[in-house]
């Protein structure tokens, strides 16, 4: 869907990007991720042509996006802002309805999007002749969403889209944001420096230094074969909890002990990482959870097995 | 104070249709030039956001127009585009561009770059962010440079009346000239309170809200135009020929005043400053004009002066008037400044002051020189036994004149000499005088009767008789009334006179202002 191909930005005497390849399939979540200056916003800036590289070709849909339009190109691309960039001087309707505008939409059209997608990004209606000024970072972080998604561009590019939230507020976001379908049919690339939110999104990671690709993998790819000391450092604080998110319950299928019988009730499917699963023995306060694959098998787990059963997954992992 | 405020209310009744159409063109040309400037000032600013590297010269350049003395300014114009409207216009404008232009810049630049960015990635083109993001955003920033614009505007537009363009000036300048308080508020109070008024409407347009400002925007340039459009009003009159009169002759009963009721003189008068009158006539952007008969520029345009052959201006013999108490204080004063008594007549003085106004030689050497050649010359004696304040008009002769006395009072006294020279007309010189400011400067006897004195029609017939009897008069009076002494006559009449380029006042067999007035009834 997309593909970067050795893409270089030198500023001055700054190589704020150094050959950057990478590719994203159609509806894949891609995360750019890397401490601060190591080039992840240029790198998103060069595929809506923000920034013109100084080498290298990008291609969305196999079309070189240098032989198009640029404005054209981005009025197909949503982008979401690492400051979300508001208009100060329009309401929070006419800034969701730039887009539109440009594309010359109907007044009903427009006016019915929006409607759609301030219902699914939970805004309430009352704020849409409100100016921007007067709403808080969260509101203000879904209305650049919406803004980007208006228009249902089939690529969608992040940079940061939650950087300025609290934590607690964030991880709130983040669940509306797995859970929202107009994302999950969309080719994203996201950027951020927060280990733990790259890990709850993304399909695939892109770890990045000094304006170049360390590895890029699955996060479990990234956590249990960690290329050099630079990856393994770099997710060292979190490790634990990561690997817990990184870790799919499907994944320990094998390990997990065979059912003895069905149970009645609710069952956690087996897409759900561990730490999903830890979390939902604090709420329940059961002995142990119902878990279904997509075959439909059922196993039941104590909290001790499932433990065993990770770390035993772990071992085989770094063996290999 | 009840019967001040009383007799100003009345001037301006009484003045009430030219106040009228001063204040419309002074409208007019505030906004003409404002127009002009904006639609300049804006795409410039627009422009060197762009071209940053451009921004510092044009912001330099726009920036040297500025500090350019409005009246120097002015004069630079005439030579170029000759006098009235236009190069006040012009003059206007240049002082308007440097606050629209740097705003335009300063609003535009300040627009949030994540924002421009926001517009850019969204897929707007350059024209699209120009105008639906940056200009909404700099707006309140640009319309307080307009906002600047306009008042620097009113207030220098008080100005085009030295070259003809109109606008409260004349009263303000008239007024300053003729000692008449009344005529300076009715020019001073309704320009200070345009700028009020528009200032104060500009800031109302600033604080509304942004939307209410993009729709705003259209209506400014028409409400520009409407205002404009007051300067063309009233010019809708002509003649065969032109006349230019200072504001101080055109109120006069010996000037302008005068002319009309003694000669029945009708002509197309249009109000211009003394400074530019002369070469105005010269390039024929005027045919007749109200000069002095002394002065230099006479000589240097080939101009030629008609006869008053029925004695309207009345005998302006120069002579230093001095405080009584300085003569008292300075007792050696009085001898010194008497040595120039009947030393300079008519021509001699007409000659130095082509000097100085055509030649530009300095005044301080002219009147070395003439002292030298008269053997009055001494070198200081760099006394220091008390300082004498000189004072002297906004104009070459009374420079010439402070300077020859301030070396006969350097050289045959012990005291030392201070110069505040160039006191505009004369009101500021003479109250300079009287509270204490200066201790003497030269005066003519016909402006201490009839500008100074204010002495009534009858008593001007009767005492413009003669010289003497004027001198004597003018002596009397003042030492009653103010403690001034009028020393002994220089020796030459500056007096009012109206005259022609020699040319055409000989093509037409114009010698007299009797004939002109024929020259001009005859159809
Ligand atoms: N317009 C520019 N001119 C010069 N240097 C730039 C420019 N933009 C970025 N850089 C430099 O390029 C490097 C990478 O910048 P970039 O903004 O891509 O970093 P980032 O990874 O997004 O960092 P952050 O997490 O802080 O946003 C930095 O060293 C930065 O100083
Ligand atoms: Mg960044």
């Amino acid at each position: 869907m997309i593909k970067v191909d050795g893409i270089s930005k030198q500023f001055g005497k700054v190589k704020a990007v150094d050959a950057i390849s990478f590719e994203v399939q159609e509806q894949e979540n891609l995360i750019l991720l890397g401490t601060s200056g190591c080039g992840k916003t240029t790198t998103l800036k060069m595929i809506n042509r923000l920034i013109e590289p100084t080498a290298g070709n990008i291609y969305i849909n196999n079309k070189n996006i240098f032989e198009q339009q640029p404005e054209v190109l981005r009025r197909s691309i949503g982008y979401v802002l690492q400051n979300n960039g508001l208009f100060p001087h329009y309401t929070v309707a006419e800034n969701i309805a730039i887009v539109p505008q440009l594309l010359k939409w109907d007044k009903k059209k427009t006016e019915s999007r929006t409607a759609e997608l301030m219902e699914k990004l939970h805004l309430d209606k009352s704020y849409l002749h409100v100016y921007t000024g007067e709403l808080s970072g969260g509101q203000q972080q879904r209305i650049g969403l919406a803004r980007a998604l208006i228009s249902d561009p089939p690529v969608l590019l992040m940079d940061e889209p939650f950087g300025s939230l609290d934590n607690v507020t964030r991880s709130n976001i983040h669940k509306e944001f797995k859970a929202l379908d107009e994302l999950k049919r969309k080719t994203i690339i996201m950027v951020t420096h927060d280990v733990q939110e790259a890990f709850e999104l993304g399909d695939r990671i892109c770890l990045m230094d000094k304006g170049k690709i360390v590895q890029s993998g699955t996060p479990a790819e990234l956590l249990f074969n960690p290329v050099n000391e630079f990856v393994k450092g770099f997710l060292k604080d979190q490790r634990l909890q990561l690997e817990f998110k990184a870790v799919k319950l499907h994944d320990l299928w094998e390990l997990l002990p065979q059912l003895l019988k069905k149970t009645e009730g609710r069952s956690l499917s087996s897409v759900i990482d561990i730490w999903t699963a830890l979390e939902s023995f604090k709420f329940s306060g059961e002995e142990s959870i119902s878990i279904i694959n997509h075959e439909g098998d059922q196993k039941q787990v104590s909290f001790e097995q499932l433990m065993a059963a990770f770390y035993q997954y772990k071992n085989k992992q770094g063996h290999e | 104070m009840n019967e001040h405020q009383q007799t100003l209310f009345e001037f301006m009744g009484q003045q009430a249709d030219k106040l009228a159409v001063q204040t419309l063109q002074h409208i007019g040309l505030t906004f003409i030039s404002l127009f002009i400037a904006v639609l300049i000032g804006l795409p410039l600013g627009i422009f060197i956001t762009r071209k940053v590297k451009l921004s510092g010269p044009v912001l330099g350049i726009a920036g040297i127009l500025q500090t350019i003395p409005s009246i120097a300014l002015l004069g630079f114009m005439i030579p170029v585009l000759g006098i009235g409207a236009k190069p006040a216009i012009v003059a206007l404008l240049l002082y308007a561009l440097l606050p629209i232009i740097r705003n335009t810049y300063t609003g535009i630049t300040g627009v949030d770059a994540s924002v421009k960015e926001a517009a850019v990635a969204m897929g707007m083109n350059k024209w699209q962010v120009l105008f639906k993001v940056e200009l909404p955003l700099a707006m309140p920033v640009i319309l307080a440079g307009i906002r600047t614009a306009t008042v620097i505007n009113v207030g220098v537009a008080t100005l085009a009346s030295y070259i003809a363009a109109g606008g409260l000036g004349e009263f303000i300048f008239g007024g300053i000239s003729l000692n008449n308080t009344n005529m300076i508020l009715a020019g001073a109070i309704p320009a200070a309170l345009l700028a009020i008024i528009f200032d104060f409407l500009l800031s109302r347009l600033q604080k509304l809200n942004f939307k209410k400002i993009s729709k705003g925007t259209y209506a400014m340039p028409v409400l520009l135009m409407l205002l404009s459009s007051f300067y063309f009003i009233p010019s809708a009159y002509g003649g065969k020929l032109t006349a230019g009169f200072t504001p101080e002759f055109m109120g006069r009963q010996d000037g302008n005043l005068g002319l009309e009721s003694k000669y029945g003189l009708k002509i197309h008068t249009i109000v211009i400053s003394d400074a530019v009158m002369y070469k105005a006539a010269f390039e024929k952007q005027l045919d007749v004009i109200s000069g002095y008969s002394t002065d230099g520029r006479l000589k240097a345009y080939d101009l030629v002066v008609l006869d008053d052959d029925k004695g309207i201006f009345p005998p302006y013999y120069a002579a230093p008037i001095v405080r009584e108490e300085s003569l008292k204080k300075f007792p050696d004063l009085e001898k010194a400044l008497n040595l120039l008594s009947g030393k300079i007549n008519d021509s001699v003085m007409t000659e130095l002051n082509y000097r100085t106004d055509y030649l530009h030689q300095s005044p301080e050497r002219v009147a070395k020189d003439f002292l030298e050649a008269h053997k009055l010359y001494k070198p200081s004696r760099e006394g220091s036994a008390g300082i004498i304040r000189i004072g002297s008009k906004i104009f070459g002769e009374q420079y010439i004149l402070a300077n020859m006395y301030s070396m006969l009072i350097k050289g045959y006294t012990n005291y030392d000499v201070a110069t505040k020279t160039g006191l505009g007309g004369t009101k500021i010189c003479f109250d300079a005088l009287t509270n204490d400011q200066i201790d003497f400067y030269p005066e003519y006897t016909g402006t201490g009767l009839l500008a100074i004195l204010q002495a009534s029609p009858k008593t001007v017939t009767e005492v413009t008789k003669s010289k003497d009897s004027t001198y004597n008069y003018v002596q009397r009076e003042f030492e009653k009334r103010y403690q001034v002494k009028w020393l002994k006559p220089i020796g030459f009449n500056n007096a009012y006179a109206l005259m022609m380029r020699r040319q055409q006042a000989k093509s037409f067999n114009i010698k007299t202002i009797s004939n002109l007035k024929r020259y001009l009834n005859s159809k």
